[in-house]
């Protein structure tokens, strides 16, 4: 131990001495030890970096102007450019002084030491010898613990305004029932000859709010043979046309591709109602069921009929909840 | 002149030690070392061009007829929000170039953030003692991921709200609670309430940055009271000692040219390079939607998970207990980030490794982690890929739902593959090196033997 201890006594002497002998070298006498180390002038990097920095200027001041002028050309393009390239010369010109005017130091620092156990037991201690007048510690736990969670629970009360969130009927709710007539975009009535096969129409209940996702529905008409829909729902279509909620049972988007055979009419493929944000495919000679795609649950469909004037009216409502799935969606019929 | 105001303010505030510290402050030089600090100028660039936007910006829903000098929307009906957002692009003056510096900032950002990450786990910078910095690091990723959706959700175009129905619909699929979350986020049933975009405004404009804010400081803290990692190029670099360029003068000039860098590339971006150009899309509306509308691209895997899960609820008679939305917009990335996030607790369990680590491994030194990394990109990555197999279909032809069906299969079997080859690699180089050495030490053996 002893031997080692003037071991390093020695060799931390030699280290000073040594270094008091290369410093005392190179500095002559009035002047004061450098801490960062000299380096030779480069006129060229000097040069660089000022041409850099007034090009930089140039660049903003054209900013500027190009900003002032009124119905400049492109004149995004031409404030980016200046702006950008501003912004890069004076990048440039600092790099440039990083690699050639300014010293660059390669040095050598220890990590900080891991851990301070003098201070760790000193903080637990203090912790410890501060509660030390209290008895009854198990129930003082109990009771702090109680009153934050009373705390958080009535700090976190005013947050149930933000929605009905117990409410979950208005899921099922649609403005749809029987007799309501199918209108277009603009609130006029849609006639069972406007609508013709191979096409896709979209259609709203009359007078409600479009944007409710129980509002819009996707109307086509299909050849006879492409129909072949379950007995509980083969009253639904009227005169070869079908209703489907256009709000796809996946995540909610809006159902407006219509894939129906272009080619020659041998190709078996039926029809089919696809989603364009992931790709669900429903037919909408089945039912609605999923042919392909993420979405679980089938499309649901309106019944439809055609009053004496040739206006198509809804006859009920829908035959599954509208919109994307939640959790017990299919426990309830759609309500009006 | 240096040395009176220097003394002035250390007689003011004491911070003399501090500021000599700091000034002197290693980092340790290797290019891969700047992802994490492009990431931190491009959130100033950010924070700077999102504060400009603000001050034109209108968070509300209210209907209005759009009467601006952009001819193809004249006469539509539209939200507030939209329209502002439509001035700031037609009539503010450079207001487009902030909106789409703004945009390219978002993208690049949240790139440079998953680099960085992959760069951390790749050379085992979160062992021990720096698993805080990387669970802060992890954690601002995902408020990021939020942040980015709810700012292009704030415009109200078209793809905006074809966004928040997915999201809607992400949320009302989570099993017992969803629909509740759902009318608690929305104010109800979607589309939602008016109040419901002056609640995603407060959350992009101050709480999610005030949030990023907090645990950036925190991260930037941790990283220096530990110092940087570094590889062992030089002999005199060890877990105890730190080779590096001091704060200043070495590193200040360079740290400052690479922000400014930064931010002149973002604005070269956002005035030269069209991002989103929200005047194509139109207005939203439930019933509205366009073909090909495709993400940001940090979004992309999970357009790709919500797209590949096969049509499936999980249900229990005629009961819904988890539809399907949840198996891709929820499971999965909870799946991704729990992973990362437990990893390093994993890694320890499996290695036994509890020492203190400040050199950084080489991804060939730890082949069993390269592997499983490059396994688990993979996996990402190819889910990610499946997200545009719309587009492939577009511009190649290649069938959508065959493309499907392979990347269903591919991704359980691609993550074992790559990984396997990852190992093997590894292995490889490690064999590579050590033949050299043993070259190297004959030679010089051979050399003393002759003198």
């Amino acid at each position: 131990m002893r031997a080692r201890a003037k071991d390093l006594l020695v060799s931390a002497a030699l280290l000073a001495v040594g270094r008091r002998r290369r410093r005392a070298r190179r500095l002559r006498p009035g002047e004061v030890e450098r801490i960062v180390p000299e380096g030779p002038p480069s006129e060229g990097g000097e040069l660089l970096a000022l041409a850099l920095l007034a090009l930089g200027t140039i660049l903003a001041v054209g900013f500027v102007v190009v900003y002032a002028l009124d119905r400049a050309p492109a004149q995004t393009q031409l404030m980016g450019a200046t702006l950008g390239s501003s912004l890069l010369c004076i990048a440039a010109a600092l790099i440039v002084m990083a690699k050639r005017l300014v010293v660059t130091e390669e040095i050598e620092d220890d990590y900080p030491v891991i851990e301070h156990p003098e201070e760790q037991e000193t903080i637990a201690q203090v912790v410890e010898d501060s509660g030390s007048r209290i008895t009854r510690r198990r129930l003082f736990k109990l009771a702090f613990l109680g009153a934050g969670g009373a705390l958080t629970a009535a700090l976190v009360t005013p947050a149930a305004s933000l929605g009905p969130f117990l409410r979950i009927k208005y899921f099922y709710g649609t403005p749809w029932r029987r007799g309501r007539r199918l209108v277009d975009e603009s609130g006029k009535p849609w006639r069972a000859s406007d609508i013709e096969e191979r096409d896709f129409y979209t259609a709203f209940p009359e007078g409600a709010d479009k944007e409710e996702e129980g509002s819009a529905v996707v109307l086509v008409r299909l050849a006879q043979g492409q129909l072949s829909l379950p007995s509980e729902l083969a009253q639904y279509p009227a005169n070869g046309i079908v209703a489907y909620s256009k709000i796809c049972t996946h995540a909610g988007c809006a159902i407006n591709l219509y894939r129906t055979p272009l080619f020659p009419p041998n190709d078996p493929s039926p029809p089919e109602l696809v989603c364009p944000c992931h790709y669900s495919t429903f037919d909408p000679g089945r039912g609605g069921t999923v042919t392909f795609g993420p979405a679980g649950r089938k499309l649901p469909m309106l019944p439809l009929q055609i009053d004496s004037r040739g206006f198509l009216r809804a006859a009920g409502n829908f035959d599954e909840p509208v919109g994307p799935s939640w959790w017990g969606v299919r426990l309830h019929g759609p309500t009006p | 002149m240096i040395r009176a105001v220097v003394r002035y303010l250390d007689q003011r505030s004491g911070a003399a030690p501090l500021v000599r510290k700091t000034l002197r402050y290693l980092f340790p030089d290797h290019w891969s070392f700047l992802l994490g600090e492009v990431a931190l100028y491009s959130f100033i660039v950010l924070v700077a061009t999102g504060t400009y936007l603000a001050l034109f910006y209108q968070d509300s829903t209210a209907m209005v007829t759009y009467h601006g000098p952009y001819g193809p929307l004249q006469g539509q009906e539209m939200s507030e929000a939209y329209r502002s957002v439509l001035n700031i692009s037609t009539t503010v003056k450079a207001g487009l170039l902030i909106r789409q510096t703004h945009h390219w900032a978002a993208d690049v950002f949240i790139a440079t953030v998953t680099l960085h990450a992959l760069r951390i786990f790749f050379t085992g910078a979160y062992r021990k003692p720096r698993e805080l910095t990387y669970w802060l690091g992890l954690s601002m990723l995902v408020v990021a991921l939020l942040e980015g959706y709810l700012g292009y959700s704030l415009v109200d175009d078209l793809l905006s709200g074809m966004g928040l129905a997915i999201g809607n619909g992400v949320a009302l699929s989570i099993p017992f609670i969803g629909a509740n979350l759902g009318e608690l986020i929305w104010g109800g049933p979607f589309p939602g309430t008016h109040d419901f975009f002056a609640r995603m405004y407060i959350f992009h404009v101050f709480l999610i940055p005030l949030l990023i804010a907090v645990m950036l400081g925190a991260h930037l803290a941790l990283v220096a009271l530990r110092h940087h990692t570094q590889f062992r190029s030089e002999r005199r670099q060890t877990e105890r000692k730190l080779v590096g360029v001091p704060t200043y003068p070495g590193q200040t000039p360079r740290s400052l040219g690479l922000m400014l860098a930064v931010a002149g590339v973002l604005f070269l971006l956002g005035g030269l390079v069209q991002i989103n150009p929200i005047w194509l899309w139109g207005p939203y509306h439930t019933y509205a939607a366009t073909n090909g509308a495709q993400p940001d691209w940090y979004l992309g895997w999970l357009i790709g998970g919500l797209r590949l899960v096969p049509s499936f609820d999980l249900t229990i008679g005629h009961y819904t207990v988890i539809p399907n939305p949840f198996w891709g917009g929820a499971l999965f990335p909870m799946l991704v980030f729990g992973f990362l996030f437990a990893w390093p607790l994993l890694e320890r369990r499996w290695t036994g490794d509890t020492r203190y680590h400040n050199l950084l491994d080489r991804p060939r030194d730890a082949p069993g982690r390269t592997a499983i990394g490059v396994g688990f990109v993979t996996w990402v990555f190819l889910v990610f890929v499946a997200g545009s197999a719309d587009r492939v279909y577009v511009f190649f032809g290649l069938n959508y739902s065959s493309q499907l069906w392979f990347y269903r299969g591919a991704v359980f079997v691609a993550p074992f593959v790559t990984g396997l080859i990852a190992h093997r690699v590894c292995v490889e180089l490690q064999r590579g090196e050590q033949v050299e050495r043993r070259r190297r030490r004959a030679e010089e053996e051979a050399r003393a033997a002759h003198a």
